[in-house]
């Protein structure tokens, strides 16, 4: 049985979509600016409002309450959200082995979060969230602002949390290179609906 | 009241000439606040004089009936204008029912309380104290929903990245959103407080002027003002709570969404 379901999803002009994910699958999304890939992501994570149905392991998402689905149906935004002064007011319990994966000692805790840089924030951001254990991860160009080494340490880290909790992912970008890397099967958006493009053709 | 000094209409238009100079003075410097000015003390004129009327209507035929009319347009003029000072207000009948629904709740409450409770006169709703203490109730009651109100709605607006990235984290609406329903709060009840502390020392509170200028002996007034302090605090207090905790459900939907659709943009 497929982890996640997506039935005539809909959300403004955009869908419907319809596709599922297996466990530790990642399908790839890209598509231009303002094809919906964000909104799409949204709507899955119940942050829109939408019609359709999206299932988790077969329970329709109006079932869970909406906290406890967002904490299973993770979403990362492209643009990360703070709100106390340092870092670790914002995660619950820090893994230490985590924070070494992604070159980060246990001091970052104690950081301030008013002088992380924009690259800092997203990987820390990563982090917050997979401390939930999400079972479905939501990524919204996750190593947008990254250079290629910590790109490559992100894919990693994303690879290794997948493998280890058979977690599935959805891993919207525009780096097609990336892409057919960190994914099994890829989609195109274009025109507000969803082209499904097999093998290495995207 | 024989012992208060009469005012002439002559008084009252040196009055008057002083605020038309005011505003001649706010046009001069480009304030762009000349007409308002203007417009507001013709407003006050007006309005006075014109409750003034009704007033002598209402404390001649004492009846319950005409002052809970009385009380419900005063309400509705108080609702609207918690409304009209919303930069973002809530589309639909929620922009005029959540100010005035937690106005009415703590205001009536509290008015009806000191009436038949501390003050304790026959028939309890005696217009003389019910509809001066109502009308201080309200005015006040509308200043800290309309503060804490639009505190709540703008806040909402200017940090939803944060109230998203909270919701998507797993927090509930209510987690969400709390510390900005806190500030919002606290905003709406800060002048209150600062005018209880205030008071005596730096301003001599409006009613106790009033009554001392009427010729009631100080310490009279004096009691009145605190009660009246009190009682005032009490509904700006809950008012202001039950008003930012209705708004803020209002921003979320049932599945802990935040709806900023339903606020009218600027």
């Amino acid at each position: 049985m497929s982890v996640l379901t997506v039935e005539n999803l809909s959300f403004q002009n955009f869908g419907p979509f319809n596709f599922s994910i297996e466990k530790s699958e990642c399908i790839g999304i890209t598509g231009a600016s303002g094809a919906g890939k964000t909104l799409l992501l949204r709507a899955i994570s119940d942050m829109d409002t939408h019609s359709g149905k999206i299932l988790l392991n077969g329970i329709v998402s109006s079932e869970i309450p909406a906290p406890e689905w967002r904490t299973k149906v993770a979403l990362l935004p492209a643009e990360s959200a703070w709100w106390h002064e340092t870092v670790g007011e914002h995660i619950k319990d820090i893994d230490h082995e985590w924070l070494k994966a992604l070159s980060f000692d246990s001091s970052v805790i104690n950081w301030h979060v008013s002088r992380l840089s924009t690259g800092e924030r997203q990987r820390l951001s990563l982090l917050r969230l997979l401390s939930n254990k999400p079972d479905v991860l939501l990524l919204d160009e996750p190593t947008a602002n990254l250079d290629a080494e910590r790109t490559l340490q992100v894919e990693n880290f994303i690879e290794s949390y997948k493998s280890e909790n058979r977690a599935s992912i959805i891993w919207v970008g525009h780096n097609l290179e990336q892409l057919k890397k960190v994914s099994d099967q890829r989609y195109i958006i274009e025109k507000g609906s969803f082209k499904k493009r097999e093998g290495a053709s995207l | 009241m024989s012992n208060i000094a009469a005012l002439s209409p002559l008084d009252l238009s040196i009055a008057a000439f002083l605020v038309v100079f005011l505003a001649l003075f706010s046009f001069r410097m480009n304030l762009g606040l000349g007409k308002q000015l203007i417009i507001a003390a013709l407003r006050t004129t007006i309005q006075l004089l014109l409750i003034g009327l009704v007033l002598k209507a209402v404390f001649t035929y004492v009846h319950l009936g005409w002052i809970t009319l009385m009380a419900l347009i005063m309400l509705a003029a108080a609702g609207r204008e918690v409304m009209s000072r919303q930069k973002r207000k809530f589309i639909g009948w929620w922009g005029f029912g959540v100010g005035t629904l937690s106005m009415s709740i703590s205001s009536f409450c509290v008015t009806i309380l000191a009436l038949t409770v501390i003050i304790d006169i026959s028939p309890w709703y005696k217009p003389q104290y019910a509809i001066p203490l109502l009308g201080m109730l309200l005015g006040n009651t509308m200043n800290g929903i309309s503060i804490g109100l639009d505190r709540l709605t703008d806040s909402a607006w200017i940090r939803k990245t944060e109230i998203e990235g909270k919701l998507m984290l797993g927090y509930s609406w209510s987690d969400a959103i709390a510390n900005i329903r806190r500030e919002s709060i606290r905003s709406g009840l800060i002048p209150i407080v600062n005018a209880m502390s205030a008071a005596g020392i730096v301003s001599l509170p409006g009613m106790m002027t009033g009554q001392i200028l009427a010729g009631n002996a100080p310490m009279d007034a004096v009691k009145y003002q605190i009660l009246i302090m009190f009682l005032i605090a009490v509904g700006t207090g809950f008012g202001t709570i039950a008003a930012i905790w209705m708004g803020s459900r209002r921003l979320f939907d049932d599945r802990h969404r935040l709806r900023l659709d339903r606020l009218s943009g600027k």
